[in-house]
């Protein structure tokens, strides 16, 4: 959950900023110091006595940003890009400059540090909502939210920056449980979905048992969604959690899991980028088109490209013991261990 | 801006093409990729072919032909229509803990008709999805020829592994 940004003024102390020329506020946590201008995000930091600096697209940085906050850093590692990113610790939190890209790493010039997971996420969202000019929406397409990211400070935009991540406790629709998508409650279909049917499933409960049958259409709940690459929670399993999301252009983060995760293509294609986790070293590119079922191994950070709106379902185990388990070596990063000979049933 | 594709592309058994994996340094097992609508084509109805596995969750694909056994379990657990349409009947059990007590997880077949109150009938069809309340008997119809259904569950004694046989390798 982004939550509500009227306390971030308070905090400002603890991460000192001025405004620049463009007008953007500048922010720093420990060593490191974020700054913006019309089209870039500057990151600077020390490592070996000397200042090392990080040049972003301001339009790439702010969708990363927005993820990581809306995800409250979400498992494992979310790389903003080559060089800069997060690591959830799970109350705390990483940040790193260098740390995964083997030439900063074997220069000595990388740099990281840890912080209160809820100090970072006050810093991340004063930042975004200092760095988000009025009609940007770093969760929209950029077909839809367009160039506002760009030139000098004007602004905000917290209607966007304030989104609920939506996580049901069991389904969507049930009593109590995050309500369904619908033009009454300002969930439009998608441009991109107009064609997606928006029928119900037909519900025949006997007398005392309406609160437990339920059924929901999940494509058209889907269609409805206001965001890209921000799944949400439609259904729970103990810690099996299915999350659908869609997805349009970029994963603007790469994301490096700190468990096996899985993806179900519901529809259309991703094209994923497959990286080893600690180097960067591309492994592979996996296809999945609708239907398609693949798991991302523990050991890889992944990017995935859409491109048209598409529907995915996200599925985590959300056990909280599993980091440790992988680091440990306890858990192998993939399945490769459960294929048997062709023809044999386990 | 406009986009020349405004048609949203769902699979089903008779139309699916499936995506792949191009290989840089890597082992394609370590993706145990595979198809629903494929995996749905080659197995018996209503087999629990595992195409997901995390510790001791799991995703299956059931081919949805005919009248399905019915089943229960100790947790809840939940379907989606990837394709076909499909009747879902549910029984509140009169003692769900003889059947499935509480530390046996996965789906658990009835080896008779369940004995308790008549919950209602739900009617589903491509895209939806359903919940199936832990305690609660159900059982899957087939309405419209084969369907294919994607189950959201933990490994139990009905799942089936088959690895080899589904994934690209």
């Amino acid at each position: 959950m982004v939550g509500d940004l009227s306390d971030v003024r308070a905090m400002e102390q603890d991460f000192p900023s001025t405004r620049n020329e463009s007008g953007y506020q500048r922010f720093r946590l420990g060593d490191f110091v974020f700054s913006r201008d019309e089209y870039f995000v500057h990151i600077e930091w020390r490592a070996q006595g000397k200042k090392l600096s990080h040049t972003m697209s301001a339009d790439v940085f702010l969708r990363a940003l927005m993820r990581d906050v809306a995800w409250n850093f979400f498992y494992g590692w979310v790389n903003f890009d080559d060089v800069f990113g997060t690591r959830n610790r799970y109350d705390r939190v990483e940040l790193y400059a260098g740390r995964y890209h083997p030439v900063y790493k074997e220069q000595g010039l990388d740099h990281s540090a840890c912080f209160d997971s809820s100090f970072v996420m006050q810093a991340f969202r004063s930042m975004l909502d200092d760095w988000t000019n009025v009609g940007y929406d770093p969760f929209a397409a950029p077909a839809e939210t367009g160039l506002t990211w760009q030139g000098k400070k004007q602004g905000h935009n917290r209607a966007a920056l304030n989104r609920a991540r939506e996580s049901c406790r069991r389904m969507p629709g049930l009593p109590g449980d995050v309500p369904l998508r619908t033009d009454r409650n300002r969930y439009p279909i998608n441009r991109a979905f107009l064609d997606v049917p928006q029928d119900e499933p037909v519900i025949e409960a006997e007398p005392g048992f309406e609160h437990e049958v339920h059924a929901f259409n999940l494509f058209a709940y889907l269609s409805r969604s206001d965001v890209t690459w921000n799944p949400s929670v439609t259904s729970v399993c103990k810690h099996s959690l299915f999350c659908p999301t869609t997805e349009e252009y970029i994963l603007p983060v790469k994301h490096a899991n700190d468990r096996i995760e899985w993806f179900l293509q519901l529809s259309d294609q991703i094209e994923w980028r497959i990286e080893d986790r600690a180097t960067g070293r591309p492994r592979a590119s996996v296809v999945m088109r609708a239907g398609d079922v693949a798991a991302m191994p523990a050991d890889i950070r992944h990017q995935g490209f859409s491109r048209r709106r598409s529907m995915l379902l996200v599925w985590e185990n959300a056990d909280p013991r599993l980091p440790q388990l992988y680091e440990d070596g306890i858990l192998p990063p993939s399945l490769a261990g459960e294929f048997q000979e062709p023809g044999s049933v386990k | 801006m406009s986009f020349t594709d405004t048609k949203t592309v769902f699979g089903s058994l008779d139309s699916y093409v499936k995506g792949g994996i191009e290989v840089i340094d890597d082992d394609r097992r370590h993706y145990a990729f595979s198809n629903v609508f494929e995996v749905a084509s080659l197995a018996k109805p209503y087999e629990k072919v595992v195409v997901g596995k995390n510790l001791r969750y799991v995703i299956e694909t059931l081919r949805a032909e005919g009248t399905s056994d019915w089943f229960t379990a100790s947790h809840d657990e939940s379907v989606i229509v990837m394709d076909g349409s499909v009747e879902i009947d549910l029984v509140k059990l009169d003692d769900p803990e003889r059947i499935a007590p509480a530390h046996i997880e996965g789906s658990i077949r009835l080896e008779a008709p369940p004995q308790g109150r008549r919950m209602g009938l739900m009617k589903l069809r491509r895209g939806h999805q359903a919940l199936l309340p832990k305690g609660a008997a159900y059982r899957f119809r087939s309405t419209d020829g084969v369907g294919v259904l994607v189950l959201q569950t933990i490994h139990g004694p009905h799942s089936v592994e088959k690895w080899s046989e589904i994934c690209l390798t």
